[in-house]
């Protein structure tokens, strides 16, 4: 009997071992470079990279992309959701096609929509033959901010909406048929069905599909990358870029720190904002 | 119902709003299938154009299946050594992951112990935390250890992102398979490894082998810590990344498409598993 209660513990072991030294430790570590430098405690770093000429753009762009994206991807996923979960035939390849940007790199879904940005792309294809545009438009130029922004918008939007839908398809299957069909026979409307009966009982989904898609809309780099290379600056690029072209690790390590605070502030408040109270869980 | 319903034309009515809402849906449908499929199509119809078509203007909707741009980068200096190394790490990943997080995960379903919830606590902390920022530690820690710039410590990374899903899925497939099952082994004469290896393990090893693809799915996709992390052993991801600004449109879209037809294929392999790896997210 004695080793099969040792037994739980060395097959945890592993996991545990390789997640305290390479998740837990490596965060005390970029922790720690972020308030030194040269050995001494300091903030010198985050005051680099506050008074870059850079941090304001980049903190607001990822901000408003975060605010933009994410609301358009829990409306998105909830409609796709409610389709899937009411479908009768074909569910199966309906789910599989909407799965599929979950399995798109974040870097691929930029490029897929640089075919249809870029200057000789699909959209100005379309345009000029629609006679909108008497010539290609550049919309991914130093010059067009906004544009830029909105196609990154549209990538984020295309490729990530789909680990949310998923994660209400799983929560709307865990919601008892009954409710609906017992306010359905008390006259609700569809509509009325889904915000009083749906909506309040998936909550529990709808808090993990919202902390993990926040989380990742902090961590948007690639989409931005390929689509305005340098010209929309984002957290995680200018990470990137002290880290790699200005070989300054201690504020990139500052910059990390920033997105982890961000990360877990927005965390702490979607669990408390979206909480389950005591006496309504199951 | 219809007894309720018996004058004709609130029920035509019904019937009518019903149709209404048939075709809402049906176009819905359609509508969205086509803003996932089309993007992607689009990236493919520029795969499989000559050079030329896919820099000039205005584009085709229809491809010309011509194989330049895919010659040219299958050529290109550094991609075959890029499609190698992304293979090696997504593959060193998937064996990390599963070998590490499947014990894990039985321990989780068979045995109550103290210390089990601390440990899902660890498991469930990793994703509230933005992963990829680790490259810039690792980074450090790896050049003191020798292994920056190689695939073992990408894949080190990759684990890391990799390894709660592997716990989680492995947890629930361990879950679905009845206890009583092991326990007759063992009266049989099996001993634990035994009863594990020849009446667990068949039927866990589809959904093991799934989650061994969505591991591989997650390495392969990866952007951040492989640019970070590699020099010369750069994945495909980090070598597309580090030469967007100097390559061609029509690198950079065959670039595109390599990454993302592997990646159709396995979110068809594992689709059956979508729900086992974000369900049990919701406990």
């Amino acid at each position: 009997m004695t080793r099969s209660k040792a037994l739980p513990y060395l097959l945890l072991a592993p996991a545990t071992l390789f997640l305290c030294v390479f998740f837990l430790y490596p965060f005390v570590l970029v922790a720690h470079e972020a308030v030194t430098r040269d050995g001494a405690y300091t903030f010198a770093n985050f005051r680099t990279m506050a008074e870059h000429w850079k941090f304001p753009a980049t903190f607001w762009n990822t901000m408003l992309l975060a605010i933009v994206v994410v609301p358009l991807q829990l409306v998105l996923a909830l409609t796709m959701a409610s389709i899937v979960s009411r479908v009768e035939s074909g569910r199966g390849a309906i789910l599989y096609i909407f799965a599929i940007p979950l399995g798109i790199s974040d870097l691929a879904a930029g490029l897929i929509w640089l075919a249809i940005f870029e200057q000789s792309g699909f959209l100005n294809t379309w345009l000029v033959g629609l006679g909108v545009a008497d010539q290609p438009v550049m919309f991914l130029g130093y010059q067009s901010k906004l544009s830029i922004f909105v196609a990154v918008v549209l990538a984020e939007v295309w490729r990530a909406t789909a680990i949310m839908m998923v994660i209400l398809v799983a929560g709307m299957g865990l919601i008892p048929k009954e409710y609906g069909e017992a306010a359905e026979v008390f006259g609700a409307s569809a509509w009325k069905r889904f915000t009083r009966v749906t909506l309040p009982l998936l909550r529990p989904s709808l808090q993990t599909a919202i902390i993990l898609r926040v989380i990742l809309a902090f961590e948007v780099f690639a989409v931005v990358a390929a689509l305005g290379g340098t010209n929309l600056p984002v957290l995680m690029g200018e990470t990137y870029h002290w880290q790699f072209a200005l070989q300054d690790r201690n504020v990139a390590a500052a910059y990390a720190m920033l997105i982890l605070a961000i990360s877990i502030g927005f965390t702490l408040f979607f669990l408390y904002a979206l909480r389950v109270p005591k006496e309504a869980r199951p | 119902m219809t007894a309720i319903l018996a004058d004709a034309p609130a029920a035509a009515r019904w019937d009518s709003r019903r149709r209404a809402g048939r075709f809402l849906m049906f176009a819905a449908i359609v509508l969205l299938c086509a803003w996932v499929l089309l993007p992607i199509y689009l990236l493919i119809v520029n795969a499989l154009s000559s050079p030329n078509e896919v820099t000039g203007f205005p584009k085709r909707m229809l491809p010309s299946f011509d194989t330049g741009s895919i010659s040219f980068f299958i050529n290109f200096a550094g991609v075959a050594k890029a499609l190698w190394n992304s293979i090696l790490v997504a593959a060193l990943t998937m064996v990390l992951s599963i070998g590490i997080g499947a014990p894990a995960g039985y321990a989780l379903s068979r045995f109550d112990f103290p210390g089990k919830e601390a440990f899902r606590f660890l498991v469930l902390m990793t994703r509230a935390f933005p992963l990829p920022l680790l490259a810039l530690p690792l980074a450090v820690m790896f050049i003191r250890t020798g292994l920056d710039d190689t695939p073992v410590g990408l894949a080190i990374v990759h684990t890391t992102l990799a390894l709660p899903f592997a716990v989680l899925i492995t947890f629930s497939l361990f879950s679905g398979i009845p206890f009583e099952l092991e326990e007759a082994a063992w009266t049989l004469g099996c001993t634990r490894l035994q009863a594990f290896w020849k009446v667990v393990m068949p039927l866990a090893l589809p959904g093991i082998a799934a989650s061994a693809v969505f591991a591989f799915t997650i390495s392969w996709n990866e952007v951040f810590a492989a640019a970070v992390l590699t020099i010369e052993n750069r994945t495909l991801t980090a070598f597309l990344l580090q030469s967007l600004n100097v390559s061609p449109l029509y690198l950079k879209f065959a670039g595109g498409a390599a990454l993302v037809v592997p990646a159709l294929i396995f979110i068809f392999a594992v689709r059956k598993y979508l729900f086992a790896m974000w369900g049990i997210a919701n406990r």
